[in-house]
């Protein structure tokens, strides 16, 4: 459990939004859903180094700000050119209120 | 707005595969960090939704001209009285399509991707762009605008190949050139250029499109053996000719003439004011410095978007004629001295260019 972080409070994301939180040297992108649960994938698109927070998020699809590349940040899968390679997605769960992501 | 001259000569290679391309890229010119206002995210959220109804209203107004004046035009054809349908139809298909094909492939038209997908299929065939190979240049042209050697839809290099300009308003050298690229991706190859940019599994979608496509003009131009008519081929192909004119005025002046090889948008894309049937041809694309810098903002939000940032953008161009005045002399400039471009003036609110990135050269004289 020790690879469990804190990323953000609830509530510092909306719904159907993102935003970025770097970590240790890396970056990630933490969602919100419709549903109101929370995801994480990396923060950068696969297809060029752009921070996926920029980006729009529509229902279940990450929208990546550059080239428009579309990412399932539910899954990771990419959903078609220019984004051609999965986002690697990471455990989320939220607790009293904060959001904590497994990076390991 | 300022003339440039840069004090290094430099023949240019637009190869993309040649020096300037390597030069790119160890300059870090290539997929670089470009500027941007800022924009509140909230705000940028609220630019960035994507509706449906507008490209809906919009496609149906479109479509719906389409049928009006083809069926116009087969009504009179053989008079007079089709010159005008013919027209109409002829921008329709050689020039509206331009900015469907760009809109739709950028996925920001409508909310429901399979439209998106659709408008972009048929506006590609009739640009007579294939959609593969456009929408990987077009991703290029988004990481590295204007940049020599990586930008692959660079409309007007240096120095200006003025006869090919105006050959282009007809359409002339792009069809040609779009019908030998058809042919070879229809006989399976794809070139060393397209293969820069192309990914390698998408390189067999390239060449089934072009295949559809080929056997589609083939039956058209059977057709009209079979009728001993024109026709057919007024409507399927010959428009991208006699129709190409609007394409090609609003597009040279979305770059045309303004600097290279920087990377900042402000210095090398040109926002126009225009009249409102050129923005529903071009859907809004005269916000060029705009749609560059945020290309996730909707065309029908482009406005709102502009109103927002203008402080920050040099001043507008106020209309095409005012383009062309002072893109021509810049062309003609070019062909003496191929470094000679236009320099944009920022308002005194604007935050300032970051001069250290744009010039590889260093600007020896400022003139005009």
């Amino acid at each position: 459990m020790s690879d469990w972080v804190e990323a953000c409070a609830a509530g510092d994301i909306d719904e159907e939004d993102v935003m970025r939180f770097d970590h240790a040297g890396r970056t990630f992108a933490i969602y919100r859903s419709p549903d109101d649960e929370y995801f994480a994938t990396d923060g950068l698109c696969t297809h060029e180094k752009v921070h996926l927070a920029d980006g729009l998020v529509m229902d279940d699809i990450i929208e990546c700000p550059k080239h428009n590349g579309r990412f399932n940040y539910k899954t990771g899968d990419a959903r078609g050119a220019p984004v051609c390679v999965n986002l690697k997605t990471y455990p989320v769960r939220v607790d009293a209120g904060k959001v904590l992501i497994q990076v390991g | 707005m300022t003339a440039i001259t840069s004090s290094a000569a430099s023949a240019r290679d637009y190869s993309l595969t040649g020096r300037d391309a390597r030069l790119a890229v160890e300059n870090g010119l290539s997929a670089a960090e470009w500027y941007h206002t800022d924009i509140p995210r909230k705000q940028m959220k609220e630019l960035m939704q994507r509706s449906d109804q507008p490209a809906i209203r919009d496609t149906i107004i479109w479509l719906a001209a389409f049928a009006v004046s083809a069926a116009g035009g087969i009504w009179f054809w053989g008079s007079w009285w089709c010159v005008p349908f013919l027209f109409v139809y002829g921008t329709l298909y050689g020039s509206s399509t331009d900015s469907r094909w760009h809109e739709c492939g950028h996925g920001t038209a409508f909310r429901t991707q399979w439209m998106n997908d659709a408008v972009y299929q048929l506006a590609c065939f009739m640009i007579m762009r294939n959609p593969v190979t456009w929408r990987w240049s077009h991703t290029r042209h988004h990481t590295d605008t204007i940049i020599v050697g990586r930008d692959p839809e660079i409309a007007v290099m240096r120095p200006p190949d003025l006869l090919r300009v105006v050959l282009n308003f007809f359409g002339i050298l792009d069809v040609w050139h779009a019908m030998a690229d058809m042919v070879r991706n229809a006989a399976g190859v794809i070139s060393a250029a397209e293969k820069t940019f192309i990914p390698e599994q998408e390189q067999p979608k390239a060449i089934r499109v072009a295949r559809i496509w080929l056997a589609i003009y083939i039956a058209t131009i059977a057709l009209g053996l079979y009728l001993h008519s024109w026709l057919p081929l007024m409507l399927v192909g010959l428009p991208r000719l006699y129709g190409a004119w609007h394409h090609v005025m609003t597009g040279l002046l979305q770059h045309g003439g303004l600097a290279d090889n920087v990377i900042d948008h402000r210095l090398n894309s040109r926002t126009v004011y225009m009249n409102p049937v050129s923005r529903f041809i071009y859907w809004n694309m005269n916000y060029h410095v705009e749609h560059h810098m945020f290309p996730m903002v909707p065309y029908h939000a482009l406005p709102k978007l502009h109103e927002m940032i203008k402080h920050d953008l040099p001043a507008p161009t106020p209309s095409i004629l005012a383009g062309y005045r002072e893109m021509i002399p810049a062309f003609l400039r070019q062909l003496r001295n191929e470094d000679y471009f236009l320099k944009r003036a920022l308002p005194p609110t604007a935050k300032p260019y970051r001069e250290e990135l744009h010039n590889d050269h260093p600007v020896a004289a400022a003139a005009e």
